[in-house]
């Protein structure tokens, strides 16, 4: 197991340097000169040039990767182009805001998924399996920001639930929790059908094992079977469906943030666009990165705990 | 009787009865209710972004002051915006607008990717294995993350947006028609054709691209589908196709802060969205379970 999470972080170093390089070159693809279009076309020559020396575009590329990377890696990741505010602080609070809405999120999801899936592949072809499908297909051709809205309009009033969940900065889990509700719930909606049908596959896939025959002959009950052998296996490609996820779940939380004006890196990075504020938006998308490989990291480290054929094998 | 992904016998069937066998595929994709439905309700959104122009009442952004913040009505079907604009009208146009934007987009990706996936698969060595390796990188960040990042340097616009979908989509495409390729190179017949002399690119547009040609149809579909919910997501976040363009996403936007005096604003091009993208995902469920392509 040790040489295996060795190579598994080997190789998530690796994926980081690789996404960095592209995260800096995205952001230096811009033909002509950044400072002309961030400034405007009118803006004098003495301005311009504070621009470019505070941006030191006229060091050399690879000498500005460096540096950025490195000042990164201490957490320090300069100042916004746009507010001169310092941007670790900004993204640390905004992360956390993020991070709470999708955890909460998971939280919900997963379980409600897991078993809608679970069900349905249990009563295959019946009705309920149909209700689930058809809900699942209908749900995911909605837009995230079609879903929040629906919901604020079905909830929002009557439920007593704000529809705009603008947070003050260091708001606890429970003072914010009636703020994440109708966010998280809009989530869950983007989550629950990908979850859901990935687990009916799995679920119908251990079904036809030989063992649970041999189990059901032995005279085994239906409901051990079921929970102590099929669901137990199936379990496991389950955790690799919801490291996937998380890549749609920051995808989503991007949109469900500006629905509900969560403070949330997704808000964050939208304000770095429309601010062509160019240094944020390089650590927000840093930062998310970082999160989604650390995610994706924990599900194969969890996925090898419960399955000894991956850690051994190869 | 339907097509099979089975490379030997698509090849073998194609030229003679080509028109046949469209027609006896398009039988068996109307034969489930849900993809009949989805086929429907896609030709209809695609005449409407041909002849939109012709049958909207009002131009985009005619203003009639006096009928500004109306409901639906007898003169106004879709009711009038904050501006006074007819909502019916821009969503019919708005149709184009999607059309032009997310069928280009996907047009070129899957084109371009085809291409790329094709010549990857076909050649390998370093080519293929540096490719792969940059496709990979551009696929480790989530889809919007890497479409945000493309339009903060590039810039809000519907140009960007159009760029965006082709960068996002080429590498998806490409695996999708390398992976297949792959999966036939090593077959007799294309064995066969090599010994027989035929050209790289005889083999590569004659022999192995039909192959490709099922899996492709599903992918491209379901590409149009992320492509409509991408241009419509940017657009409502503010940061992809600008006002005064009628897409249905940065319609839905305007409409938000009004929601309360002229909802129908907002719900008549948020339910367009919604119907077109479940419609073509649909269409594209019934592509795969037709041409029998595994996820």
């Amino acid at each position: 197991m040790a040489r295996y999470i060795l190579r598994r972080l080997a190789f998530l170093a690796l994926t980081l340097v690789l996404t960095s390089l592209l995260i800096f070159v995205i952001t230096q693809l811009l033909p002509g000169d950044v400072c002309r279009v961030i400034l405007g076309r009118e803006v004098g020559e003495a301005a311009s040039q504070a621009c470019r020396a505070e941006l030191r575009l006229d060091d050399p590329a690879l000498v500005r990767y460096g540096d950025w990377l490195s000042g990164f890696l201490r957490g320090d990741m300069g100042l916004s182009y746009s507010t001169d505010a310092e941007i670790g602080p900004l993204v640390a609070e905004r992360l956390g805001n993020s991070l709470m809405l999708a955890g909460f999120t998971l939280a919900i999801a997963v379980p409600l998924a897991t078993g809608l899936g679970a069900l349905a592949a249990l009563n295959e072809g019946k009705w309920l399996d149909n209700l689930i499908s058809v809900f699942s297909l209908a749900v995911v051709g909605l837009p995230e920001f079609v879903t929040g809205i629906v919901l604020i309009e079905l909830l929002a009033f009557r439920v007593g639930l704000p529809a705009n969940s603008s947070i003050r900065p260091g708001t606890g889990f429970f003072e914010a929790l009636p703020s994440l509700i109708l966010p998280a719930l809009t989530a869950t909606l983007v989550l629950l059908a990908y979850i859901a049908r990935l687990t009916r596959a799995g679920v119908l896939e251990e079904l036809k094992q030989p063992y649970v025959r041999t189990a059901a002959l032995k005279g085994l009950p239906r409901w051990v079977v079921i929970l102590r052998h099929v669901l137990r296996n199936a379990l496991a490609p389950t955790i690799t469906v919801v490291a996937i996820s998380f890549g749609w779940l920051i995808s989503g939380l991007v949109v469900i943030e500006n629905v509900f004006n969560y403070p949330g890196l997704g808000r964050l990075m939208v304000f770095a666009i429309s601010r062509r504020d160019l240094p944020l938006l390089q650590g927000v998308a840093m930062v998310t990165v970082l999160a989604f490989a650390l995610a994706n990291l924990g599900a194969d480290l969890l996925y090898a705990a419960l399955n000894p054929r991956i850690r051994v094998g190869e | 009787m339907t097509t099979t992904t089975n490379p030997d016998l698509a090849s073998e069937s194609a030229a003679p009865v080509r028109g046949q066998r469209w027609l006896v595929s398009l039988r068996a994709l109307l034969r489930n209710p849900a993809h009949t439905a989805g086929l429907i309700i896609f030709i209809l959104f695609l005449l409407i972004a041909i002849f939109g122009p012709m049958l909207a009442p009002y131009g985009v952004n005619e203003q009639i002051v006096e009928d500004a913040r109306q409901a639906p009505s007898a003169a106004h079907w879709f009711g009038t915006d904050r501006l006074g604009r007819d909502v019916f009208s821009r969503v019919l146009l708005g149709a184009r607008d999607i059309f032009s934007l997310a069928g280009l987009g996907t047009l070129v990706a899957v084109l371009v990717g085809t291409s790329l996936g094709l010549l990857s698969g076909y050649r390998g060595g370093l080519f293929d294995e540096l490719l792969m390796r940059f496709f990979d990188s551009l696929l480790s960040l989530p889809a919007l993350l890497l479409a945000l990042l493309l339009l903060g340097t590039l810039g809000p616009s519907r140009q960007s947006v159009l760029l965006v979908i082709i960068v996002v989509y080429i590498p998806i495409v490409a695996r999708v028609v390398r992976s297949v390729v792959l999966s036939v190179k090593t077959r007799g017949y294309i064995e066969a054709a090599r010994v027989q002399g035929e050209s790289s690119a005889r083999i590569l547009f004659r022999e192995i691209l039909p192959a490709v040609l099922p899996a492709l149809a599903v992918e491209a579909a379901l590409r149009f589908s992320y492509a409509i919910f991408l241009a419509s997501s940017l657009g409502f976040l503010g940061v992809g196709v600008q006002p005064p363009s009628p897409d249905w996403g940065l319609m839905v936007k305007e409409a938000r802060d009004n929601v309360s005096q002229t909802p129908w604003a907002l719900w008549f091009p948020a339910g367009a969205i919604s119907i077109l993208v479940i419609a073509v995902n649909l269409l594209a469920d019934g592509l795969k379970t037709l041409f029998r392509v595994e996820d």
